[in-house]
């Protein structure tokens, strides 16, 4: 029963996601724009681009990651299914965590799909990219669990959008220092093990305390 | 048992919003005075008493304002979260105001910790800014500052948007801690050698008595003006009902 209900949730996510198409895929395309404007911006040097490479790649995808927060709980706040979540059996963390998984699953998987394709557009040294793709595959779920945190506190707002950047941005400082750091390190030759064992222990803390305060806040709004 | 009891009392009356605004608004004047005792005595040892640095001849006297702003940043944090546990758990209205009238005030003692360090850089380092740990955190201090103060504003229901934003303060108490870990991380990690500002004189101790008084003037300050700002906040929200046309009318 309650397996069910998050499957529901779950799959609903996703075909509304993939009937959207277009919209769905816009913070791949925004990565691989910001990608694309940097070589412009600096220069085609492969010195200096290899060097800033892991830092442009995490700062894109933290943009990018920005782009479809707007959308995720404002639909079902404006047709009051989100006062819904509250009156069913299931606890409201769980359903918050579901949501945010499929946020996940549409905008941060596709992103860790397509870094090694950044990552040659840039001159990662080749010995980096494992580490890239598993800073990503950790680093990403925190970008939108702390997203989804920022979306939910300015949910009934009507000036949302630009305040998503300014709350998140602040929160996410040590996601970037260690996510950015593994892969320079990496690229050194040392080995990143310190870094990537940081930023899993933040996805953990994230992962158990951003849905209870998203939880509280959507309260706060629905109430 | 019974002392308890009328601390519990009088804290319950200062939930109310008449009994807080009065309250406030006899404090607040209090507050100043003893600002302006401590202030100017803190100010006079530190400008004319306490003998010029070795190193840095008369510029470091501007150390008597950076430092204890830079305190008080850190400090109006923790008695805004603190409050905003208080207006969460228990839903006491005027904890959430005094709460939101910790933000600005906050956010100024960061700012002005944040430029007085720029002016103190400038001759010092020969730089108005370096990607130093302290004072990065401290630049992400204030836009977490001015982020809850950005959330406070944009709700059209005022409670709502204090009790949302007091969500974004207690997410901050857990946050900076990690902020301040990793940006001192990742200064070791991109930079050499970091400055540091008592890096190599330790401090005489005559320079102590003008820091303490400055450090009490700063926190009278924060008070009176929290104080004022969230008596003014109520009284705004409340300009409707009868209590605030009561004690308008009053004072007038």
């Amino acid at each position: 029963m309650m397996s069910g209900s998050i499957w529901a949730l779950l799959t609903q996510d996703l075909r509304l996601a993939i009937r959207h198409g277009g919209e769905s895929l816009m913070p791949l395309m925004f990565l691989f724009s910001v990608i694309i404007l940097v070589p412009l911006g600096v220069g085609p040097g492969p010195n200096l681009l290899s060097a800033i490479a892991p830092g442009m790649i995490w700062v894109a995808a933290l943009l990018s990651s920005l782009l479809a927060l707007e959308r995720l709980f404002r639909p079902d706040y404006e047709d009051g299914s989100l006062e819904q979540w509250w009156l069913g059996h299931l606890p409201v963390y769980g359903l918050v965590v579901v949501r945010l998984f499929s946020h996940w699953l549409i905008t941060g998987v596709p992103i860790i799909v397509f870094a090694p394709v950044a990552a040659q557009m840039l001159y990662l040294p080749p010995d980096a990219l494992g580490t890239l793709m598993i800073s990503l595959l950790l680093g990403t779920p925190i970008l939108s669990l702390v997203g989804g945190l920022a979306a939910a506190l300015t949910l009934s707002t009507n000036r949302g959008s630009v305040l998503l950047s300014i709350l998140v941005f602040p929160l996410v400082v040590p996601v970037l220092v260690f996510a950015t750091g593994a892969v320079s390190v990496a690229a050194e030759g040392i080995s990143p093990q310190t870094h990537l064992g940081l930023l899993a222990s933040i996805l953990v803390l994230a992962l158990t305390l951003v849905p209870l305060a998203a939880a509280a806040a959507l309260r706060i709004t629905v109430e | 048992m019974s002392a308890f009891h009328t601390l519990k009392v009088g804290f319950h009356r200062l939930g109310s919003p008449p009994n807080f605004y009065q309250l406030a608004t006899r404090l607040a004047p209090w507050f100043w005075v003893g600002f302006l005792i401590t202030a100017s005595i803190g100010l006079y040892q530190a400008l004319y008493v306490v003998p010029p640095d070795y190193q840095q001849s008369d510029s470091y006297r501007i150390l008597f304002i950076h430092v204890p702003s830079a305190w008080q940043a850190l400090a109006g944090y923790a008695i805004m979260a603190v409050l905003a546990a208080i207006a969460l758990i228990w839903r006491i209205r005027t904890t959430e105001i005094m709460a939101m009238a910790c933000a600005p005030v906050g956010a100024a003692f960061t700012f002005i910790c944040l430029t007085t360090g720029a002016i103190w850089g400038k001759p010092m380092w020969g730089t108005w800014w370096v990607w130093d740990a302290r004072l990065t955190s401290m630049l992400v201090l204030l836009f977490i500052y001015l982020g809850i103060m950005g959330l406070y504003a944009a709700f059209e229901d005022r409670r709502k948007g204090a009790r949302v934003a007091c969500i974004l303060v207690l997410v901050g108490v857990v946050n900076i801690p990690i902020i301040q870990f990793s940006v001192e991380w990742w200064t070791t990690l991109h930079q050499g050698s970091t400055i540091n500002f008592f890096g190599e004189s330790t401090m005489d101790p005559a320079m102590l008595p003008p820091l303490i008084w400055m450090t009490i003037a700063v926190k009278l300050m924060f008070t009176a003006v929290m104080l004022q700002r969230a008596s003014l906040d109520l009284i705004d929200q409340d300009r409707r009902k009868q209590w605030v046309v009561g004690a308008i009318g009053e004072q007038s």
